[in-house]
């Protein structure tokens, strides 16, 4: 049988009022992959990630995920939204929007999907915060109830647009650690916008670094014997020499 | 205290009164629960917006000897489409856009109701409200709009609380938005030019704005702030109906007005509930 990779990218190229934010990248991506997406500013890493969920539209390329594999069976953490500060609603809330799509077209929830709700925080450690206001948590917390909701509406593939930004050092830590867990011990592929190059090496199996000029999209292994890998080191040699 | 009683007793003696109170009472139900979505999405002015284009629209209606709700409904629907898809576009700004929609509508509305006679004090209620607005025939088609109104909410409630929180989070999960989106501008579409009758062009946005303001200075949560934003709609509706009729003051500025003093009082609370 011909072996399908969970998510495959073919020369999708983006394209904003003119300027070109990605061009002509592909990749695929296996079920159990953890793929960190890196690259400076302005390289089209967002982009990328919002093309394959269907938020931007493609210029040029195909985005196709495994056969059988539906919408819903997709988990995203957005950037932070700054509407989202003073929103009022409880972590419970939150999480359950999570559930929506395997609620079908019920007006209601039933009561799989609150247990759910309640396992889910369990396992991130929130279940003491399920009463409380979204909007009074710290950043930390509010990336954990954000990582609960996307593991509600999926089990398969989980997006992250830079999970980790404007969280303390501790918070970082808290967060890699679970985000490894969902990948180890449930299966859960993982595709990560990130800045945090050195935490993108220590916990991913594979690189998709995009620059103006070209990509590296392989194991991270060929990346660190790579050109790229350099020319990342390097800004960071850069950035600290200042 | 009792002279409140016999007033509130005086009042729906009067059948007129009943209809204002009927119908009234629906739109400002459901003004407060859409109020929250639109409040949460920063759309709040697109009700200020979409009022004047109703003003503007039974402008023509009356002119034409059309029933005005009938103009008016189907006109202001597609204005609430075409400034939600303005406050998308980041080309043009959304408020100024608003802006340049509700006075043009307006003084279109005037300009061809000076143009044809005697309708001037129609026009006049439609500015700032009359409880006398609400026709027995009007009463049914309001009531069923009403109606409608609340059970779409009702069954699209957990669909409509997933977009306001988080529209890309919903948008990658599957959610058709659009449909969702375009379902909440005829809802409050409808209710607007339902409840412009009783309120007034000019005071019917502050039917969605306040009472979600308020109840989200008391609820941290979103069923919370929705059922307390209904209770002080409600409240305030009714109170501002008694006041109107005790005091002989216009009904649209005393529920207004009421609003406004729960407000305070809410702000107040809040500020004591945070020490």
């Amino acid at each position: 049988m011909l072996h399908l990779p969970q998510l495959s990218c073919k020369n999708v190229t983006i394209v904003y009022e003119k300027e070109v934010a990605v061009s002509n990248v592909s990749f695929d991506i296996e079920e159990g992959d953890y793929v960190s997406v890196v690259g400076e500013n302005g390289t089209g890493k967002s982009s990328i990630l919002k093309a394959i969920l269907g938020l931007v539209p493609l210029r040029e390329g195909t985005v196709s995920f495994e056969e059988g594999f539906k919408k819903n069976h997709i988990g995203y953490l957005s950037q932070q939204n700054p509407m989202q500060k003073e929103f009022p609603a409880s972590v419970y809330e939150v999480v359950l929007s999570g559930c929506l799509n395997s609620k079908g077209l019920m007006p209601f929830y039933g009561k799989g999907a609150k247990k759910l709700v309640k396992d889910t925080l369990m396992k991130l450690g929130m279940e003491e915060y399920i009463k409380k206001s979204f909007a009074e948590l710290s950043g930390g917390q509010k990336q954990r109830v954000l990582l609960a909701r996307a593991l509600c509406s999926t089990d398969k593939i989980i997006f992250l647009d830079e999970p980790v930004t404007g969280l303390d050092p501790v918070a970082v830590k808290e967060m890699y650690g679970l985000i490894e867990k969902l990948n180890k011990d449930m299966g859960i592929t993982i595709v990560m916008v990130t800045h945090d190059i050195e935490n993108a090496l220590e916990y991913s199996n594979k690189i998709l670094h995009l620059t103006k000029r070209g990509y590296f999209f392989g194991t991270k292994d060929k990346y660190i014997d790579s050109p790229y890998a350099a020319e990342l080191d390097g800004n960071a040699a850069v950035r600290n020499g200042d | 205290m009792t002279a409140i009683i016999n007033a509130v007793g005086d009042m729906f003696s009067y059948s007129f009164i009943t209809r204002g109170v009927l119908v009234g009472g629906l739109v400002a139900l459901c003004a407060s629960v859409l109020g929250v979505i639109l409040v949460l999405k920063r759309y709040s002015m697109i009700g200020d917006g979409l009022s004047h284009v109703g003003f503007g629209a039974m402008a023509i209606g009356l002119a034409f000897n059309m029933a005005p709700l009938k103009v008016a409904i189907p006109v202001v629907i597609a204005a609430a489409f075409l400034l939600l898809r303005i406050s998308e576009n980041s080309k043009i700004k959304g408020d100024s856009a608003i802006a340049l929609i509700s006075s043009s509508s307006v003084a279109i509305g005037i300009i061809i109701n000076s143009l044809s006679e005697g309708t001037n004090i129609d026009l006049n209620s439609y500015m700032f409200g009359s409880i006398l607005a609400i026709g027995s025939d009007d009463m049914v088609i309001c009531i069923i709009m009403g109606v409608s109104v609340l059970v779409l909410f009702l069954l699209f409630y957990h669909t409509i609380f997933a977009i306001t929180f988080d529209e890309s989070f919903a948008r990658a999960t599957g959610v058709k938005v659009n449909i969702y989106k375009s379902l909440l501008s005829v809802l409050t579409a409808i209710t607007i030019v339902i409840g412009m009758r009783i309120m007034g062009t000019l005071l019917i946005s502050s039917l969605i704005i306040f009472p979600a303001l308020s109840a989200m200075r008391i609820s941290k949560r979103f069923k919370g702030v929705m059922i307390i934003s209904v209770i002080i709609s409600m409240v305030c509706f009714f109170w501002g109906m008694v006041a109107s009729y005790m005091l002989q003051i216009p009904t649209g500025a005393g529920i207004v007005v009421s609003n406004l003093i729960v407000f305070i009082i809410c702000n107040i609370a809040s500020v004591i509930m945070r020490k």
